[in-house]
């Protein structure tokens, strides 16, 4: 029998994909010809790489010592906790500073402590204010990568160094040493990409020639300069940082990081003095990552008769790009899981990946240089909002979806085959059902990433449109933080609910 | 009948020929070292495996051209003949409709057939709420629903006892009876050979050769056989 062709759709999909990423990359390329850069510009890529490179190094190496301590002890609530790491990610980026803000900020709980006990007061603003948003927001990421590297550690091999009474350092070098060499390039590399293309963080907690951006600057130069060429030449530059950090985090990293299993074999710890130590850099971490999240809540609802009108209408406009531009993206994942899985070109993989290359910013920027000419760009700003979103968060759900499509179609196509199920019917009664856990699994992160996106959308938007996350911004770009803190718990709220609901439809329609 | 003409398999360097007639309504053993080729000789036919060179026919058409799922076969595999999220009663249903658009009668006839394998009034479980023996017997009941000429077992008993095994291959030939089917099935075990299958072709050295009756060929087994069977 000749192996069933690899449907049109998934080379439309993938056509789509190509064309959106690399399509737009030419037309930054072609307008931004001859890369008129100013030395603002070499120093906004300068301080791009350095934040970057430090969020990436800092996040990785406080990750270690948390992951270490989250494999090997045993304690109540360590599976919450587990699961609430992961909420950071689903955060609104905005939403995240406002937090980080309540607690570090000029008139945060931190700052507030530092004068009562007579310390000087701490700035949030500059690198140290971004490397310390991209740590938050990074940090569960790393934890949950390394966390993976040390389950998959062999138990037996544990046990014969605890048999050995080998002391730390060798157990170190012979056991942990080695697994963290193989996992951590891959963690390092893919915060830096994630930090490379930051916009939402910049726009808040940077600023000024010091601490600028690329995409911060491209927002700048067509938003306030109106220079379309200049605007290239930075999208330019920054597809080119993107690309080759993407690629080389995509060479390095194996694995998501969601998947952390929980309890895979229950691990000797050692005792003693690092059984404080661990329980100390458990409570440090838990603290770090859960008082914003506490802040964003105790201010929300101290803020939420505060709310402007224009909250509601943002809302529903949220929801109204995020749920088809989830809908868009799982759709199309799955179209490309199940022909990869099938063994088809490896074309179609790396077409799923590819959004990963490029940045929000150039995407859009792309995009205005190409509907600019022909319409009013705040007339497109939805549908483009709802395009970028769809094609920044394809590549998460793939490798979600991927993993499950293949072990579908290892064990059971065989037997499809043979029973002649295919097209719709195959869809329904073997597909959907043993991929619809990673289907609403996916779909919750894509709506969760789209409802919170800040970033295509300030460069469409007119003064009139905003989806919640841009009028959050406004807010506080208005000094109106209570107002800002209520919207924000209105965004936290519908964005984890969304979430939820996929991920619990994904759940029961599999069991 | 089934005739394999001049079919040569490749699986990358690796091959295996086959030039022979299996009569209607034959018992057939597959026997021979793992490795051999006796599941890549079934995937064949049962169209999982295209030929690199010549054609496999059945009762004279030739089956090219024909989806593993239109060919006038039924098979077992090692695993997985179950769909494991769906009830035992959709699982057979499949066996009559791929879409499982079936009316009261088909539905009856599903009740009939997990009442004629033992397994009346476990239409509504799941594949995981049976022990080995009842899903070897749901896979079968299937067989039985869909009545396809040529039952091809590829081991699917395996992983069972003794005693299950014989009372599944009981079950078997019963099957290929009331469907009056040509029974192609792999083994490794030569006792099986002689106790359900008239016939057996030996798969060794790159070789399906001819179906010959088992009886003879266990009295004067060839070189490649007395390798496999251990004896002098």
């Amino acid at each position: 029998m000749a192996k069933r062709p690899v449907p049109v759709a998934a080379f439309g999909v993938a056509l789509v994909l190509v064309a959106l990423t690399l399509g737009t990359a030419v037309v930054v390329l072609v307008q931004g010809q001859g890369l008129r850069l100013a030395a603002a510009d070499a120093a906004a890529v300068r301080f791009t790489v350095l934040q970057a490179a430090l969020s990436a190094a800092v996040s990785v190496l406080l990750a270690v010592p948390v992951a270490r301590a989250l494999a090997r002890r045993r304690f109540w609530g360590r599976e919450m906790l587990v699961t609430l790491l992961g909420a950071p990610f689903l955060l609104p980026v905005i939403v995240a500073v406002l937090g980080l803000l309540a607690v570090f900020g000029r008139s945060g709980v931190v700052n507030d402590l530092f004068a009562d006990v007579g310390l000087p007061r701490i700035s949030i603003y500059g690198l140290q204010g971004v490397v310390l948003a991209h740590v938050f927001l990074n940090l569960p990421l790393a934890v949950r990568m390394i966390l993976q590297g040390w389950q998959s550690v062999p138990a037996e091999r544990l046990r014969l160094a605890a048999a050995l009474d080998l002391p730390p350092a060798i157990v170190f070098r012979h056991v942990e040493w080695p697994m963290l060499r193989h996992v951590v390039p891959g963690a390092l590399a893919t915060i830096l990409a994630i930090c490379l293309t930051s916009f939402a963080v910049a726009l808040v907690l940077g600023g000024g020639p010091a601490a600028t951006t690329v995409e911060l600057a491209i927002y700048q130069a067509l938003r306030f300069d109106y220079n379309l060429g200049h605007a290239a030449s930075l999208a330019a530059v920054q597809f080119a940082l993107c690309a080759v950090t993407a690629l080389m985090a995509w060479h390095l990293a194996s694995g998501t990081g969601f998947g952390a299993g929980l309890d895979r074999g229950y691990r000797l710890a050692p005792g003693g003095w690092r059984r404080s130590g661990d329980a100390a850099v458990i409570v440090l971490a838990a603290g770090f990552l859960l008082l914003p999240l506490g802040m964003i809540i105790w201010r929300g609802l101290a803020g939420l008769s505060e709310i402007p009108a224009a909250v509601w209408p943002a809302a529903l406009q949220s929801l109204l790009i995020a749920l088809p531009s989830a809908g868009f993206a799982t759709v199309a994942a799955l179209t490309l899981a199940l022909a990869v899985a099938r063994g088809g070109s490896r074309v179609l993989d790396l077409a799923a990946i590819l959004p990963l290359a490029t940045s929000g910013l150039v995407l859009g920027t792309g995009l205005f240089l190409l509907v600019q000419p022909w319409v009013a760009v705040t007339r497109v700003a939805f549908p483009v909002t709802l395009l970028v979103n769809m094609a920044l968060s394809l590549p998460f759900v793939y490798r979600l979806i991927l993993p499950q499509a293949q072990t579908l179609h290892r064990d059971y196509d065989r037997l499809a085959s043979a029973l002649h199920l295919s097209g719709a019917t195959r869809l329904l009664l073997v597909t959907l059902p043993r991929l619809a856990r990673p289907l609403g699994f996916g779909a919750g992160l894509a709506a969760a990433l789209s409802l919170g996106d800040l970033g295509v959308i300030t460069l469409f938007a007119g003064d009139t449109q905003a989806t919640l996350p841009l009028v959050i911004q406004r807010l506080m770009g208005a000094y109106r933080m209570e107002a800002a803190a209520g919207a924000s718990l209105v965004l936290v709220v519908l964005t984890f609910a969304v979430f939820a609901l996929c991920d619990w439809g994904g759940r029961h329609a599999a069991s | 009948m089934l005739h394999l003409e001049r079919v040569t398999l490749c699986v990358g360097v690796w091959r295996l020929t086959a030039d022979w007639t299996l009569p209607a309504q034959g018992r057939v053993a597959v026997i021979g070292p793992s490795g051999g080729g006796k599941s890549t000789l079934l995937q064949a036919v049962a169209g999982f495996l295209a030929p690199a060179q010549g054609r496999i026919l059945w009762q004279g058409r030739d089956l090219a051209d024909i989806v593993p799922g239109q060919r006038p076969v039924s098979m077992l595999f090692q695993d997985q003949n179950l769909f494991p999220h769906l009830t035992i009663a959709r699982n057979l249903a499949l066996g009559l409709d791929p879409r499982l658009r079936l009316g009261a009668d088909g539905w009856s006839r599903v009740d009939a057939v997990l009442a004629r394998v033992g397994l009346a009034g476990l239409g509504d479980r799941r594949p995981s709420e049976l022990s080995g023996g009842q899903q070897g017997r749901a896979a079968l009941a299937r067989a039985l629903l869909s009545a396809r000429p040529l039952l091809l077992l590829d081991e699917p008993f395996a992983a069972l006892g003794p005693a299950l095994k014989a009372e599944m291959m009981v079950l078997v030939s019963e099957v290929v009876n009331e469907t009056a089917a040509t029974l192609m099935m792999v083994t490794h075990d030569p006792d099986d050979a002689r106790r359900y299958a008239s016939d057996t072709i030996l798969v060794a050295d790159g070789i399906a050769a001819s179906p010959v009756p088992t009886a003879a060929l266990f009295a004067d087994p060839p070189p490649s056989l007395r390798a496999y069977l251990g004896t002098p």
